[in-house]
């Protein structure tokens, strides 16, 4: 500020400051932001000074519309969380509600739920990761992997009709049994991913461009992490072995063989690595979970819900000719089933992050609050610590290697 | 040792005697209740003391309670001791007329938002916050949506029978 700039091409008003930094809008409509919310950049030449996020873009009122709900109509609310791995919202809210009822589900369900879960982790790590590499010039590896997903999402589709929000499994089970294809393709995909993900590491782990926009890119430390409510792999890279999976399992995962990949640095390059390793992880879960399922011989193979009158809809063939069955399947449909009063706060690991569900029930028809504990909610609100005094090109990469999903932000 | 429920509820009223109160476990999880006055010295204690090491803040928000006059509003708060993997949850009852509790943002950076959303779906008023103002909806509104006066569907319409919808 040493001598007033006395001929100006922008003619401001009388009496105004000369402002020293620019402020710049990412978002809320910017092919950076992957999504829909807001960065306030305040920049000094490309340096970032200050940041403010402005988030609620698509806030759908799910906690309020929850309340007027029947438990298995909240289903298709969670498919709208985090909607690259929707399975695992759903499949966390059917848990949820099955320790609230105090239900047992069977072996061979808990299994098809870890092959579902595991695979939407992957799907959604996978867009993660290669958008990573969209935003940091790196296009190849997005097209490459996008086959992979969509195969996954043949899966889904085999298995309940849908693609992205998929609205999987009833709470006590699954909707329908795995078919003959569903298997198939499970099968295949077990068989061709490992040298995908080999291929597509290849392309980044070692790759010089790729290391030197990543490194050192949004790092944060694991005290940090832990103040700022970090979970999932976001806080693995900071150094936290934390996972819910492990910590408190939930649908059997504790029959399973796996580690947790951990970081040191907390930034960018690390949140890669421990993407990119939880997927070998995940593929060593589904490989286990795929034999067990493939075990159970006779009846057993036909186990695909447990016993529960009162929330899981009767077969069709009996509503049209059973009167007892008739009923239930219209009290179902209509919400008249009283939940049992109660409180629970019951925690999954979600692809980003520990997803929480509270849960009170006073013993109406529908549960008295409902909260979801979004994890990209949570985290997100560091990210002006984490670009300030970094470049702006790293403030988008930052932004998408912390996998932020929009619609879990808002909820 | 391993860290149990008892341990954590003999060690709290140790500290704060009669304040804290209504311990119940419900699905394995403590819970209880405290002074909204001392809802920091609650936190800190927990989180400063050597065998409890309740440091990680996993959710904060409200329930609205319109039956309890005085006390409508729960402020409530979900902690987990990463160490010996242990959560806990307590609520600070408030006055709807006068919803201000302490803000908690000066222990955790993650109460920011936490406390952000439940000011703007609740209207706790949270003292000591940097920046409470609304972060999901838009700034303009002038009610708290989630509060119970707030029905979700138009209190006109006549041809629906509420007591068929679990809600009277």
């Amino acid at each position: 500020m040493s001598e007033t700039i006395t001929h100006t091409h922008i003619k401001l008003p009388e009496g105004s400051i000369e402002k020293q930094t620019t402020t710049l809008n990412l978002g809320p409509t910017h092919p950076a932001t992957h999504g829909v919310f807001q960065n306030i950049l305040e920049l000094d030449g490309e340096r970032i000074v200050a940041a403010e996020q402005t988030i609620g873009y698509i806030h759908r009122a799910f906690e309020k519309l929850a309340e007027r709900r029947p438990l298995y109509q909240i289903t298709p609310l969670t498919d709208r969380l985090n909607y690259c791995s929707s399975p695992i919202n759903n499949m966390g809210w059917h848990l949820t509600c099955e320790k609230l009822l105090g239900l047992k589900t069977p072996k061979r369900v808990d299994y098809l739920r870890v092959i579902i879960m595991e695979l939407s982790r992957i799907s959604d790590h996978l867009i993660c990761n290669s958008i990573v590499g969209v935003d940091s010039g790196a296009y190849t590896g997005f097209l490459y992997v996008m086959q992979y997903r969509e195969l996954i999402y043949e899966i889904y589709e085999e298995i309940c009709g849908s693609r992205l929000t998929t609205n999987i499994g009833r709470i006590g089970g699954l909707e329908r049994n795995f078919t003959a294809a569903a298997f198939e393709k499970i099968e295949k995909f077990l068989k061709e991913y490992p040298a995908v993900l080999k291929e597509f590491e290849n392309l980044f782990m070692r790759n010089r461009i790729f290391m030197e926009r990543t490194i050192g890119a949004g790092p944060i430390t694991a005290e940090r992490a832990l103040n700022y409510g970090f979970t999932g792999p976001n806080l693995r890279a900071a150094g936290v072995d934390y996972d819910v999976r492990v910590h408190s399992p939930y649908s059997s995962y504790e029959d399973f063989d796996f580690n947790i990949p951990v970081g040191t640095t907390g930034d960018c390059y690390d949140r890669f690595l421990v993407r990119n390793q939880e997927m070998w992880q995940s593929l060593r879960i589904l490989e286990q979970a795929y034999k067990k399922v493939q075990e159970f011989k006779g009846a057993e193979a036909e186990v695909f819900h447990a016993d529960v009158p009162e929330y899981y809809l009767p077969e069709k063939k009996d509503v049209y000719t059973k009167m007892e069955a008739l009923i239930w399947h219209f009290k179902i449909i209509m919400g008249e089933i009283d939940i049992p009063k109660g409180e629970l706060y019951f925690p999954i690991e979600g692809a980003n992050g520990e997803l929480g569900f509270y849960l009170i029930s006073d013993g109406g028809r529908t549960p008295y609050r409902l909260h979801f504990r979004r994890p990209c909610f949570v985290y997100y609100q560091a990210y002006e610590e984490l670009v300030k005094g970094g470049m702006l090109a790293d403030a988008v990469i930052v932004m998408s290697s912390l996998n932020l999903i929009a619609g879990e932000m808002d909820a | 040792m391993a860290l149990t429920n008892d341990i954590i509820q003999q060690q709290l009223q140790a500290k704060f005697g009669d304040q804290v109160s209504n311990f119940a476990e419900s699905y394995g999880m403590l819970s209880f209740e405290v002074p909204k006055e001392l809802n920091l010295k609650v936190l800190q204690f927990l989180y400063d003391d050597a065998e409890l090491q309740f440091r990680f803040l996993t959710d904060l928000q409200a329930v609205h309670y319109p039956n309890q006059v005085g006390r409508e509003l729960a402020v409530v708060y979900h902690l987990h001791n990463m160490v010996d993997n242990v959560r806990l949850r307590f609520k600070v009852f408030t006055d709807i007329q006068k919803p201000d509790v302490y803000s908690a943002t000066a222990l955790y950076a993650s109460a920011n938002w936490m406390e952000r959303e439940t000011y703007d779906f609740f209207g706790v008023n949270f003292v000591g916050h940097p920046n409470l103002k609304r972060i999901l909806n838009v700034e303009e509104m002038d009610y708290f949506p989630l509060r119970k006066e707030y029905p979700l569907e138009d209190q006109s319409r006549i041809d629906k029978d509420d007591e068929m919808f679990g809600r009277g």
